[in-house]
């Protein structure tokens, strides 16, 4: 009876309450959400923004649309089998004179470029040559005859494709694909597709570099769960002292111990085991090393933090249970650590797979990883589809490998120290 | 049965151990201690006085500093945890948590290449024992405290240890269900006829529960007996305090006659006691009374022999099956008596009463 009455079997008094209950609820939600509400606007604004902005230069391609608008008008109708009709010529001509007054030309030459090769001298040397608007009927033949290429149908293709307003280019030349002329996708030419080597050259990196952190980080947070209080408490102001320096300097310092003259070698040949000095740095060697060394303490703390919440009585309870050491360890300890092991390894990945300072001050040519590719492509050649499209890849393959993670971790329901 | 003149060997012995963390101290002061073969015995002590230390040596996660562990006639002092055999039940359980309650029970059993099929028959039937098989396949931490402690318990039985380790295993339990689980291990350990090695700080445990109990204080075994025999004949003060309620008197031996002797009080009067730990007339004494051997009686006559001091009224304390009145008797104002409900009601505070006791249940021991 009196439970009946405290769960609030009476339908009379179980709505009021669900309100009420609500109405509380709600009251504590907008002020969370208001001490939350300073930060939101501040990720929005210069994260969440500028990614979405990012994501959506890989597929915006309205370069060509705004500097050819007639042509591109014009060439909406045309089915791609022959040549385009004299209508079509007149508007890329006057398409062309339009351009060469307002000084845009370059941006439309620059995008076909890196659709067909050369295409910016074909749009450049129209635009010099092209004096006046062709008469009525002429414009095919006079366009023609400045330049032979506006009789071949690829360069049609190619115009149309980039006429936009969206498009897959970028992003399938960050995959090494490209279009036909036909429209279908196809393996870009050789030596373009360079983009699927430097991605698996990129996770193969971060990797090795994981799988150096766990190696190395493992025993380390063993040892700082294990230690008494005063001893652990020194050692994990060492595992954190690289944090209070800056990363360039870290990177740096690397440069000075492994380069031919630095500290490595010359101790190597002064003990006599070396005669010539050994090539540490500039090479993929150089690289693991340094983004070893710089992102063992991420690797180190969510370990740490999984393994602090394994109470030494259950190592006791398995040698009590008959367990050898070893058993003990592989069957009891190591399965608890595993959320700590997926957190440490996920976030080391994650972070190498992003990585560009150091690889690009100790690494050679063939270790850049693909953030290097993405600055280049910001920065010097300004090729912002394709730097965006390489971002949009790497983005899409570390949401994955987070995703699976979540996976993993759920069906385990392991009840470590990672649980918050 | 009993009195057989052959004693078998005992399954464990210890031998003059002494254990010291620091260099300085000694947790456990030259401890010498047999165990026979399906006993239970408890190792009953305040907090600090060894006695956990005791059991760690035994299970071999503390290695002693002097003196050898025989286990069956075998030195096992440096024999690792897992070679001994011993099963351990673990104050906070010690479940593995990502393993579910079947897989719990089955790894001492795995760790010792048993064969499957007869790894799921024991396990089975252990948790048959405690019946928890419909639990089988969830995870500790799905389990309540007491579901927890079974399957420990399980655990610790399911591999035939010759020996079983309990290091406080109801602590963390509430009263009810602590006395409900004394009983279900006490039930166990006598249908399976296992040896318990059982530590707790909990008198009234180890007196529901044990063949023998040790009790500890300071690193040294003050006395080791049957739970009556404790409570009854303790041996000394600080046993006679630890084990049940106990009103102590100080005074001073006058003479000593046989097992008896006259004790002088420091409060006043005199009394006649038995001279349990009392070194010789002169002596200063701690008397011992038991406070349900105590009667509150109107007049200071006594018939019998019996003794009999003033006593003032304190308080009167209700506790439902029996009622305790709270007395000042010579110099002690707190010193209990045990009465039948109803018999005392009209007991005031400040009233004048007299209280009596035998000489055989009040015991000399030494001074406090």
């Amino acid at each position: 009876m009196t439970a009946a009455s405290l769960t609030g079997a009476d339908p009379q008094t179980k709505v009021p309450l669900k309100r009420r209950l609500k109405q509380a609820e709600r009251a504590r939600q907008i002020k969370a959400l208001a001490l939350v509400l300073p930060l939101l606007l501040f990720l929005l604004f210069t994260f969440a923004g500028p990614i979405a902005g990012m994501l959506w230069r890989a597929v915006d391609d309205r370069e060509v649309r705004q500097v050819l608008p007639q042509t591109i008008a014009a060439l909406a109708s045309w089915d791609g089998k022959d040549l385009p009709d004299e209508k079509t010529y007149a508007a890329l001509a006057s398409d062309i004179l339009a351009a060469r007054t307002a000084g845009t030309i370059a941006i439309a030459a620059k995008r076909l470029n890196y659709a067909l090769n050369g295409f910016r001298t074909i749009l450049t040397s129209t635009a010099r040559n092209l004096k006046a608007m062709p008469d009525t009927g002429t414009a095919k033949e006079t366009l023609g005859k400045i330049n032979p290429a506006w009789r071949e149908r690829t360069t049609w293709t190619t115009i149309k494709d980039a006429g936009g307003p969206v498009t897959g280019f970028y992003l399938l030349a960050a995959l090494d694909l490209t279009r036909n002329a036909d429209g279908a996708i196809v393996a870009a030419p050789a030596d373009q597709a360079i983009y699927r080597d430097i991605f698996a050259r990129t996770f193969l990196i971060s990797l090795g570099v994981t799988a150096l952190c766990l190696i190395l980080g493992f025993p380390v947070a063993y040892l700082l769960a294990a230690l008494p209080p005063g001893q652990s408490n020194l050692l994990m102001i060492f595992v954190l002292l690289p944090f209070w320096t800056s990363l360039l300097v870290r990177t740096c310092a690397w440069i000075v111990l492994l380069q031919s003259q630095g500290i490595v070698n010359d101790s190597l040949h002064w003990l006599g085991i070396i005669d010539a000095p050994l090539r540490l740095i500039y090479n993929r060697f150089g690289v693991c090393v340094a983004m070893t060394h710089v992102l063992l303490p991420f690797m180190i703390l969510p370990l740490y933090s999984s393994m602090k919440a394994i109470s030494p009585a259950y190592m006791r309870a398995a040698a009590s249970l008959g367990a050898p050491p070893l058993t003990a360890f592989l069957r009891i300890y190591l399965p608890q650590t595993l959320p700590g092991i997926g957190a440490g390894s996920l976030l080391v990945f994650i972070l190498a797979l992003g990585y560009y300072i150091t690889p690009a001050l100790v690494g050679g040519a063939a270790d850049q990883m693909i953030s290097y590719f993405i600055a280049l492509y910001t920065t010097e050649t300004a090729n912002w589809g394709l730097a965006s499209a390489l971002g949009a890849v790497l983005l899409l393959a570390t949401i994955l490998l987070a995703l699976v993670y979540g996976r993993l971790v759920q069906g385990q329901q392991v009840t470590g120290g990672m649980k918050n | 049965m009993e009195g057989t003149p052959i004693v078998p060997p005992p399954l464990v012995r210890f031998s003059g151990i002494q254990k010291t963390y620091d260099g300085e101290h000694l947790v456990v002061k030259n401890l010498d201690l047999d165990i026979r073969k399906g006993e239970f015995i408890t190792l009953l002590g305040p907090s600090g006085s060894g006695k956990t230390t005791t059991l760690m040596m035994l299970a071999g996660f503390e290695v002693p500093t002097q003196g050898e562990i025989y286990l069956s006639d075998r030195p096992i002092k440096n024999m690792p945890p897992h070679k001994r055999d011993i099963g351990m039940v673990f104050q906070n359980y010690a479940l593995f948590p990502h393993l579910t309650i079947a897989e719990n029970v089955a790894f001492p059993l795995s760790v010792r290449k048993i064969s499957k099929a007869e790894v799921q028959d024991r396990v089975k039937a252990a948790l048959r024992m405690i019946k928890l098989e419909t639990l089988a396949h969830r995870r500790p931490g799905q389990l309540s405290g007491g579901q927890q402690q079974r399957v420990a318990l399980a655990r610790a039985l399911v591999f035939n240890p010759q020996l079983v380790l309990m290091d406080e295993p109801l602590g963390a339990l509430d009263k009810r269900l602590r006395e409900q689980m004394q009983l279900e291990i006490k039930q166990l350990h006598e249908t399976m006829g296992i040896t318990v090695v059982y530590v707790t700080h909990d008198q009234s445990e180890a007196l529901t529960m044990s063949d023998r109990i040790a009790v500890f204080n300071d690193g040294i075994v003050q006395q080791i007996d049957k739970p009556s025999a404790l409570y009854e004949q303790p041996v000394n003060s600080f046993v006679a305090h630890f084990i049940g309620e106990n009103n102590v008197l100080a005074g001073t031996v006058e003479t000593v006659e046989k097992d008896y002797c006259r004790v002088a009080l420091a409060g006043g009067g005199a009394v006649t006691a038995r001279a349990v730990n009392v070194s010789g007339a002169g002596a200063s004494t701690s008397l011992s009374v038991r406070p349900e051997r105590i009667a509150l009686v109107p007049d200071g006559a006594s018939s019998d022999g019996s003794n009999r001091l003033p006593a003032r009224v304190q308080n009167t304390i209700y506790l439902g099956d029996h009622a305790l009145a709270v007395l000042d008797v010579a110099g002690n104002c707190e010193f209990m008596v045990k009465l039948q409900p109803g018999t005392h009601d009209g007991l005031r505070h400040g009233e004048s009463v007299f209280v009596t006791f035998r000489p055989e249940d009040c015991l000399a021991l030494d001074p406090v």
